[in-house]
């Protein structure tokens, strides 16, 4: 068998065959309830897996970029002369690629976000903050704590972790909600088309039965009924997915300022997980129309 | 070819019930099986042709057990039986031609190769110019000609026609008949079922068939008068 054969063997075993599918008379109802609710569906569900690549990519920058840093914190009182023992330490320390005193600048933007801009840091009593650029490999946090530990006691080296962990968690726990819910639109995706499969099996049950009568196997019935519901969800699917592309492209572009809803998004390699949209409810569909039939062949007989 | 051994049939609640149905279709054979209306003719067609399944005794279709078969296999046995239903049982958005050529369809032939067999089938069967008209626009005796011809189209050995002439004139059951004998004469085993006793001594004259009363359930010769 080649290649061809065999492709076309597998599209008949998926899809039926056309001169099965002569066999059903044709209908109207049911047939828009399928693409129209195959159409939403993949409109939903691009938007899922949008959720999901954002809530993957999230993750992985909040980890990525909280775990490239350190912060030592040091005490309000400290003198310059500690600081600089704990530059000179951090510069010397093997894994550390840079460190440097954060200005008045610098913290102030820090605070704008909760206190306005103009804030009079000179009259605050704020910690000297160092920030602490690793390099890869990284150093041992925890040696390097033990020597600054030294020279300045009252100093604190914060890797983040705190605060990555439940951020992390978060997107985790986000971005299995995403597939969790393309799960759930397959699923209904399913139960729509087998209702609609049902109504049109129970609509053309003496079809069927003329079928059976003269000699056709259940797998040609099922083939006629799958091809055509299949076919209608691939339609709908298809538009589903397009539009759903086209509400994504419209998105405002990602920025770090404004975080995950701009996050939400496809990007670059991402597109091509698209195509699977339409095949995965052409696929839901098939089985869906397969077992309906079935069913619906048993009580017949 | 297909065989009834002891069957019977109940359908259970007090309703139509059968047994002690011995009944063999061999290759050549016709049967005419009448009897009154409610006797339980077409139940056992419906035994002949793996329907209805016997609820006591055997069933055979072609040396195997319909009890036995799977559903598959009653599909492929019904392959080589034409039955002739009393209302036809087309699909009505289909164009006559098609609905003849749907036994090759469903069996997996090269419909398309056997155009000119199932055309001239129907001009065989008298409906050569309305083989693109749909079902509906048909009168009763092309329906029924137009049915026969579908159950032809595969070639079957065995031809089981129920109430064939039930709703057509006396002069298309004669021409009915006629095709039916012919196709006895070709060796086919034909059986039947028809309350219409004229039709019965008619056919007298072109074949040598065997007639079965089903009375109570039970089936038997009939009688001399016939």
């Amino acid at each position: 068998m080649t290649p061809r054969d065999r492709l076309a063997a597998w599209a008949e075993a998926w899809l039926g065959d056309r001169d099965a599918d002569r066999v059903v008379p044709p209908s109207g109802q049911t047939a828009w309830l399928t693409v129209a609710s195959a159409g939403a569906m993949a409109f939903l569900a691009v938007f899922a897996l949008a959720l999901a690549f954002a809530a993957g990519t999230l993750a992985d920058r909040w980890s990525q970029g909280l775990s490239d840093a350190l912060t030592l914190r040091m005490p309000t009182d400290a003198t310059d002369a500690q600081v600089d023992a704990a530059l000179t330490i951090l510069r010397t320390t093997p894994g550390v690629a840079g460190a440097t005193v954060l200005d008045d600048a610098a913290q102030a933007a820090l605070l704008a976000p909760w206190l306005g801009d103009g804030v009079p840091v000179d009259d605050l009593p704020l910690p000297r903050l160092i920030d602490v650029a690793l390099g890869d490999p990284g150093p041992d946090v925890e040696g390097l704590r033990l020597r600054l530990a030294g020279e300045a006691p009252r100093a604190v080296l914060d890797d983040h972790g705190r605060w990555r962990a439940p951020l992390v968690d978060a997107a985790a726990r986000l971005r299995l909600l995403s597939w969790a819910t393309l799960g759930l639109i397959a699923g209904v995706t399913a139960a729509i088309v087998t209702l609609a499969a049902q109504a049109a099996l129970a609509a053309n049950a003496e079809v069927i039965r003329v079928l059976r009568l003269i000699g056709a196997r259940d797998a040609f019935v099922v083939r006629a009924f799958a091809r055509r519901f299949t076919l209608r969800a691939l339609a709908g699917a298809v538009l589903g997915t397009g539009l759903g592309a086209l509400a994504l492209a419209a998105l405002p572009g990602a920025g770090d300022r404004i975080g995950l809803l701009a996050g939400i998004g496809i990007r670059g390699a991402q597109w091509t997980a698209l195509p699977l949209v339409p095949i995965l409810a052409a696929a839901v569909a098939a089985l869906a129309t397969r077992g309906a039939a079935a069913r619906m062949l048993r009580r017949i007989d | 070819m297909i065989e009834l051994r002891d069957a019977a049939y109940d359908y259970g609640g007090g309703g139509l019930a059968l047994r002690g149905l011995d009944l063999s279709l061999a290759p050549g054979s016709f049967h005419f099986l009448t009897g009154p209306s409610g006797a339980g003719k077409t139940t056992l067609l419906k035994l002949l042709y793996g329907e209805l399944r016997p609820t006591g005794g055997a069933a055979l279709l072609f040396g195997s057990d319909t009890r036995a078969m799977d559903r598959d296999g009653v599909s492929d046995a019904r392959r080589r039986i034409g039955v002739v239903h009393q209302d036809c049982r087309f699909l009505d958005h289909l164009p006559v031609h098609d609905n003849v050529a749907l036994p090759l369809r469903v069996a997996g032939g090269d419909v398309a190769s056997r155009a000119d067999d199932v055309a001239q089938l129907l001009g065989w069967v008298g409906l050569g110019a309305r083989m693109h008209a749909r079902p509906p626009e048909l009168s009763g005796g092309e329906r029924q000609r137009a049915a026969l011809a579908r159950a032809l189209v595969m070639d079957p050995d065995v031809l089981i026609a129920d109430e064939p002439t039930g709703n057509v004139d006396w002069d298309m059951s004669q021409r009915l008949l006629t095709l039916l004998a012919e196709l006895n004469r070709m060796g086919k085993a034909v059986i039947v079922a028809t309350h219409d006793l004229a039709l019965i001594r008619a056919a007298k004259a072109q074949v040598a068939a065997r007639v079965l009363r089903l009375s109570g359930g039970a089936l038997s010769a009939a009688g001399a008068d016939l």
